[in-house]
């Protein structure tokens, strides 16, 4: 068996150390390591964009980034977008669209779309789906989700305003 | 059309489990973690078609980390039986077959071996170990391919059923059935236009987005605990109890929230293995399948050969109408190719109908239910057909449906009439959207329509709510909530009780805590654990009202319930008040429900769409995308929307791009989400949704289900749209650029 390497890292604004084996991914790490599930796999090679998480200033899918490779970042998860108990815009709008079914993909879409909204404040139904478009939801079409995005937008700006 | 007035039915709560799922919290499967457990790894057959001549696991159980290794070999040994799997009867020594291979490996994917080990990583590597001898053996991929004479047989012991009688004779073919309805022949001679046309439809999976899952801990005391990802609680449980030769009350099976299923989370793969590995260690044991896992170790829906024939007379009336569905059930017999018969002329009143069906073995995955099963397939040929006589009579496709709809009172081929149902009223609701007569401008664009039926199921279920001192009530129930169930289900007690949605508060408990409930599946659990809740919460307002008249000393029957409040001569009561004296006036209040209601109401679907197909590389865009449903009363129109969305998706998925792209020898090539080739939110327009409401008789509140007949005639409707578009008539699916491309050049030549 690999040797462990510890990794320090910051996850959702906490510091944090752990040890992992080097083949070991970060969403490996971060689902049973750390405890943090709320990050899901449903492909493990990139392809449907249910392990999203924010590493420093990028989006990526955790599957396809080592845990050692955090080493000295910043990381953002599902269980970081909400305020303490305040949900975050976002969230709050895909409750009140209906924008998920299973919810599986959920956190991997909020995740993905908060990084479009912290980019760019007023996307448009383009920009949405283009920023969305390596996170597979096979239960809504798409639809509700998108307008749940534009809603958070709209609430942002009303925060803004 | 509904016209009830209710309060709670028909409006828009935010679900009850939303919060867990925007924040990560909620447990699904794979999330489920215990102290000491052993992780599992499948081996799976490389070959479609083989021989297992021996199995070796010495080495493999001898790699450090390793903590045991299971064969097909190491399941009891129980006699053959019938055993439910959740939609239907079948052999024990198919569902054992299928969880591990025994004298033979059916498709590449199908389980050999599973190692259990301290990570997923050393149980892999293991596996990698284990020797497996195998003769491998022609396979054989398609219907047609499977019913040739001299074909490679998968079961030497599989003798074909024809029309409900055992024939003796070893093939392919694990049945063959007709239904026949007046006279065809003279139906066709009738007929001023005939048109007849072959079809094929590949393989295709539910594509759910979280594979499989399952932790098993066979306890000291004998009983097994189990905690999945599934669509049936109580299908794993009597599976893994008759797999393993013990009581069903042995086996507490809690279902965790699931990540998608479609039909493909019915059948159970890998929570017997989990057990066994857990009693062989002593130790809970986890497996979750990989994506590849899924896609060549799962049952996705069946690819079919089809022909379909339609007479019309030159007022359009449909005079006689002739099928032959043959369908591919994978690895063991099972095909949905009953349902898709069924469906396959559902939509109209047709005076002669023969249908034969065909249920093929082939050494692809056994194949499971997917949305509508069988009907999808069977729509996209006749749906393509009648736009054939549509054009050639010169009558608008929408007419030509409206006058030959199934209504109430018309035959199905298969026998039943219908009760209420509202095909007229899809139809009609299409023909008045602004969508179908506002004008397609620009080239390479087409409009197409179709339309689309699934039954809907009843099955058991059952419910119980309890009465808290603030007013509230706990709703308990069986049905995994896969789309939002547990608020459609906690409306309908609010709504009998004459409380807001948000003060029932809704759970989905294990096996032990619950009555039977059938899965969810069948578009039935809005429908049948709704009417359980119904049910429970009738019984709660019976309860109530025997503690009201013991406050007042009244006579119970003097107490009247409405909206919530009691009443009885001047005095009243709101359920809250009431709730708060349960404990001075008698103590708890359970309600409980438990229903095996007999009144599904079909449901119908149509689509409109307009596309644009570019000449030079065959690619498809949907520009524009309305779905129309008749879904009797809908609880939560948000969800009914969100059903009528995916089942769009998935079906615009099916007719463009999915398929499993197999290679000569059966592997699947394309087994990643790169490969196949799902929709993104790129390539989707916003669809929209036309909600029609007539309500089903055999439903408190008219409820119809609305989860499958969506999914029916998007295929169907974007062939009729790619015709007007490129000129050419689409007879297999996928239609992807290479199809068009090739119909396009075909036609120059």
């Amino acid at each position: 068996m690999p040797a462990k390497v510890r990794v320090q890292t910051t996850i959702n604004g906490e510091q944090v150390e752990f040890l992992c084996e080097p083949r070991q991914s970060l969403l490996e790490c971060l689902r049973d390591i750390l405890g943090l599930t709320g990050t899901k796999e449903g492909c493990n090679d990139g392809n449907c964009g249910a392990c999203t998480v924010m590493l420093d200033d990028r989006v990526v899918t955790s599957c396809l980034v080592l845990g050692v490779e955090a080493e000295g970042a910043q990381i953002t998860t599902i269980e970081g977008i909400a305020k303490g108990s305040e949900l975050h815009p976002l969230q709050r709008s895909f409750l009140e669209n209906a924008a998920l079914q299973c919810g599986i993909c959920t956190p991997g879409f909020i995740v993905a779309a908060k990084a479009l909204l912290d980019h760019e404040p007023n996307p448009t139904e383009d920009q949405i789906r283009l920023w969305l478009a390596n996170n597979l939801c096979r239960c809504t079409g798409y639809d509700k989700i998108i307008h749940a995005v534009q809603q958070a937008a709209a609430y942002s700006r009303e925060v803004r305003a | 059309m509904s016209t009830q007035q209710y309060t709670v039915v028909g409006t828009r709560p935010i679900r009850h489990d939303g919060v867990d799922k925007v924040t990560g919290r909620a447990q699904y499967g794979a999330d489920f973690q215990m102290a000491g457990l052993l992780y599992g790894y499948v081996l799976r057959s490389p070959h479609a078609h083989a021989r297992i001549k021996r199995i070796d696991t010495t080495k493999a159980e001898k790699f450090p980390g390793v903590k045991a290794v299971v064969i097909a070999a190491d399941f009891p040994p129980t006699p053959e039986r019938l055993v439910d799997l959740g939609e239907g009867d079948t052999p024990l020594s198919y569902a054992r077959g299928n969880v591990l291979a025994g004298s033979k490996a059916l498709y590449r994917g199908h389980a050999v071996a599973v190692v259990a080990a301290t990570s997923v990583h050393i149980a892999e590597e293991a596996a990698g170990l284990i020797e497996v001898d195998y003769e491998v053996l022609p396979a054989v991929l398609t219907a047609p391919e499977a019913m040739q004479e001299g074909a490679a047989i998968l079961h030497d012991d599989l003798k074909t059923k024809e029309f409900g009688e055992q024939t003796g004779r070893v093939s392919n073919v694990a049945e063959h059935f007709r239904h026949t309805m007046g006279d065809v022949a003279a139906g066709f001679a009738e007929a001023d236009v005939v048109i007849e046309r072959e079809f094929n439809t590949s393989t295709v999976h539910q594509g759910y987005i979280e594979p499989h899952n399952a932790t098993a801990l066979w306890n000291s005391d004998g009983r097994i605990l189990v905690w999945c990802s599934t669509q049936g609680a109580f299908v794993v449980r009597d599976v893994t109890a008759c797999l393993l030769d013990i009581p069903v009350s042995h086996v507490k099976v809690t279902p965790m929230e699931i990540g998608g299923g479609f039909g493909g989370k019915i059948p159970v793969y890998i929570e017997p293995v989990a057990a066994l590995l857990s009693k062989k260690t002593g130790k809970p044991v986890k497996i979750v399948m990989s994506r590849k896992d899924v896609f060549e170790g799962t049952g996705p829906t069946p690819g079919s050969h089809i022909q379909v024939k339609i007479g019309a007379r030159k007022d359009g009336r449909i005079t006689a109408a002739q099928a032959y569905l043959a369908y591919e059930a994978g690895a063991y017999p099972g095909a949905m190719v009953g349902p898709g018969a069924m469906c396959v002329f559902a939509a109209y009143d047709i005076p002669n109908v023969v249908i034969d069906g065909f249920d093929v073995v082939v050494n692809k995955p056994s194949t499971a239910a997917y949305r509508a099963p069988g009907a999808t397939n069977a729509a996209f040929a006749t749906e393509t057909v009648l736009d054939e006589i549509a054009e050639k009579l010169g009558i608008d496709p929408l007419d030509l449906r409206l006058k030959n709809a199934a209504r109430e009172g018309t035959r199905r081929a298969d026998g039943p009439k219908y009760r209420r149902i509202g095909c007229v009223e899809v139809i009609e609701a299409m023909k008045n959207h602004p969508h179908y007569s506002t004008p397609l401008v620009g080239p390479n664009r087409g409009r197409g329509v179709a339309i689309g039926f699934w039954f809907n199921i009843g099955l058991p279920s059952s419910c119980t709510i309890s009465v808290n001192a603030d007013g509230t009530v706990n709703l308990v129930e069986g049905s995994t909530d896969i789309g939002g169930t547990r608020t459609s289900i906690a409306m309908q007690a609010a709504e009998v009780l004459g409380i807001p949605a948000e003060d029932v508060c809704p759970t989905v408990v294990d096996t032990d805590s619950i009555g039977f409930t059938a899965v969810t599946g069948g578009s039935r659990t809005t429908f049948a654990t709704g009417w359980a809740a119904y049910e429970a919460a009738q019984d709660v307002v019976r309860q109530l009202k025997e503690r009201a008249a013991k406050l007042w000393q009244t006579d119970t029957a003097s107490v009247n319930f409405e909206r919530g409040v009691f009443r009885s001569s001047d005095k009243s009561m709101t359920f809250r008040e009431l709730a708060v004296q349960i404990d001075q006036t008698g103590g708890p209040v359970v309600g409980r429900g438990a229903v095996n209601p007999r009144g599904a109401g079909g449901s119908f679907s149509g689509n409109i769409v307009d596309v644009e197909v570019d000449p030079e590389t065959g690619k498809v865009t949907i520009l524009r995308f309305t779905a129309v449903q008749d879904v009797g009363k809908a609880i939560h129109p948000s969800y009914v929307e969100g059903q009528m969305q995916g089942g769009s998706a998935q079906g615009i998925g099916w007719a463009l791009n999915e398929e499993y792209y197999m290679s000569r020898d059966g592997a699947m090539m394309n087994s990643s989400l790169l490969d196949y080739r799902m929709p993104t939110a790129l390539d989707l327009p916003m669809i929209d949704t036309v909600i029609v409401e007539v309500p089903n008789p055999g439903h408190p509140f008219g409820v119809r289900g609305v989860g499958e007949a969506n999914i029916v005639p998007p295929p169907a409707a974007i062939a009729n749209a790619i015709y007007r578009a490129a000129g050419v008539r689409m007879r297999r699916l996928p239609m992807n650029p290479p199809a068009i491309m090739e119909a396009i050049w075909s036609q120059r030549d």
